[in-house]
């Protein structure tokens, strides 16, 4: 069997869904035996190099940045993926949803308790910079999403069954204490 | 006996007596039907919906609807389940619940819901809503955010007068359960527990109190909701 492609990203979130990725520990090693990375921060890859299989979303869409890798992935994946919390309801990143960016920038760069430096009151205005969205958006609100995994982060049985299962068409059976939204 | 009353759930047959609602006799003859707003004790509103049954064929809210002799309920039809569902992915989307900062998580009851009803994303768009977490109670946090009105709150949690704590307030899409201010400040450590514990979600939350319990000893870490009464 040809292995399957494999490719992930971090968008608004915070590593914890890779972390618990990393955690199927020795299954690592049966993992490599069904499938290869391609773009992902596991392996630095920055562009895709062919077509992938199997796309992995951590995090929602928090800025223009965002929405652009994953729209890059949508077009690049023939699965795509919401793996955890912040990838299927903005998660913790979403908090900010009630409060105008204005506030958010004024207090993270302006008022803050811990801003020391900022004596010119300068609030970060580079065009290289990605732009905010007004609010934090889920993954399947940007583009199609075909399966999504809950948790915080996601346990690693449930990441390393639902790949399996993919790859080999293998149906899932889950145990209850595998799908939790915490 | 004139009072005893035969039913049937799902194809089993239950001997039930007069007077008892659908969910009691499903309840006494380990059948589970998920409920939200009604509480044990207090009498059935019937607002929540997710209790729904078909009852000879018609919706019917299992919670306050008394059995009748011959009756022939479905609880576990898929169209039920989708409804029921739906009903979850609805208060999911109408609110900010965000599980993992969330006090109540692995106690809650609609988050164990979709857990039981297999929930992995709701089917609507999220609203975000914004509405005010009232923190002025000494005791109590009320996370207006995560608040599903069912009324629980408002039924049980009373002075010794029989005085409410807690009130409905505005109307319609505004419509919000709020502590009343003055007797907040008042209340006992006791009820204000009370209160936390009778709310089915995280929107009473008592002070000092959260994330006491360690993730894997909740209440539904292991065990889906309803397993206590199928067993
Ligand atoms: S109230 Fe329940 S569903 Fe809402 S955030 Fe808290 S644990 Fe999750
Ligand atoms: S605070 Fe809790 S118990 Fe009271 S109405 Fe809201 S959800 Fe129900
Ligand atoms: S539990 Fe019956 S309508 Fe809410």
């Amino acid at each position: 069997m040809e292995k399957k492609v494999i490719a992930t990203t971090s968008l608004a979130g915070c590593f914890g869904c890779h972390m618990s990725f990393l955690d199927i520990d020795e299954r690592l090693l049966d993992l490599i035996e069904l499938v290869e990375f391609n773009k992902s921060p596991i392996d630095d890859i920055k562009r895709f190099t062919k077509p992938v299989d199997i796309g992995i979303i951590e995090g929602g869409c928090a800025n223009s940045e965002n929405v652009e890798v994953l729209r890059y992935f949508r077009e690049n994946c023939k699965i795509l993926v919401s793996l955890g919390e912040c990838a299927i309801m903005g998660g913790l990143p979403a908090m900010r949803n009630g409060i105008s960016i204005d506030e958010c920038l004024a207090e993270a760069y302006l008022n803050g308790p811990t801003v020391q430096l900022n004596k010119e009151k300068i609030l970060p205005n580079d065009e290289e910079i990605p732009m905010l969205l007004d609010r934090v958006v889920p993954c399947h609100e940007v583009v199609k999403i075909d399966y999504f995994l809950p948790g915080c982060a996601p346990r690693a049985d449930l990441i390393w069954d639902a790949l399996v299962a993919i790859v080999t068409g293998k149906e899932m059976d889950l145990p209850y204490e595998v799908i939790k939204f915490d | 006996m004139a009072d005893t009353i035969k039913i049937k759930i799902d194809g089993k047959e239950i001997i039930t007596a007069k007077g008892k609602t659908i969910l009691e006799a499903a309840t006494d003859n380990g059948v589970y039907i998920p409920t939200l707003c009604h509480f044990p004790g207090v009498p059935p509103k019937g607002s929540c919906r997710i209790c729904t049954v078909k009852v000879n064929n018609r919706f019917m809210t299992s919670c306050s609807t008394p059995v009748a002799d011959g009756m022939t309920i479905d609880n576990n039809h898929d169209e039920i389940k989708d409804y029921r569902k739906s009903i979850v992915e609805l208060l999911f989307i109408s609110g900010n619940h965000f599980c993992p900062a969330c006090e109540k998580s692995g106690n809650c009851e609609l988050q164990a819901l979709a857990y039981r009803l297999g929930m992995l994303v709701p089917r609507f768009p999220y609203s975000f809503p914004n509405k005010e977490v009232d923190a002025s109670s000494p005791k109590i946090i009320k996370e207006q955010n995560r608040c599903i009105l069912c009324k629980r709150c408002i039924k049980t949690i009373k002075d010794k007068e029989g005085k409410r704590y807690f009130a409905f307030n505005r109307r319609g899409n505004h419509l919000e359960v709020v502590l009343d201010k003055q007797m907040g400040q008042a209340i006992s450590d006791k009820l204000a527990q009370q209160a936390m514990e009778n709310c089915p979600v995280g929107s009473i939350i008592y002070k000092g109190k959260g994330f006491s319990e360690p993730i894997g000893s909740r209440k539904f870490d292991k065990k889906p909701i309803g397993s206590s009464i199928e067993e």
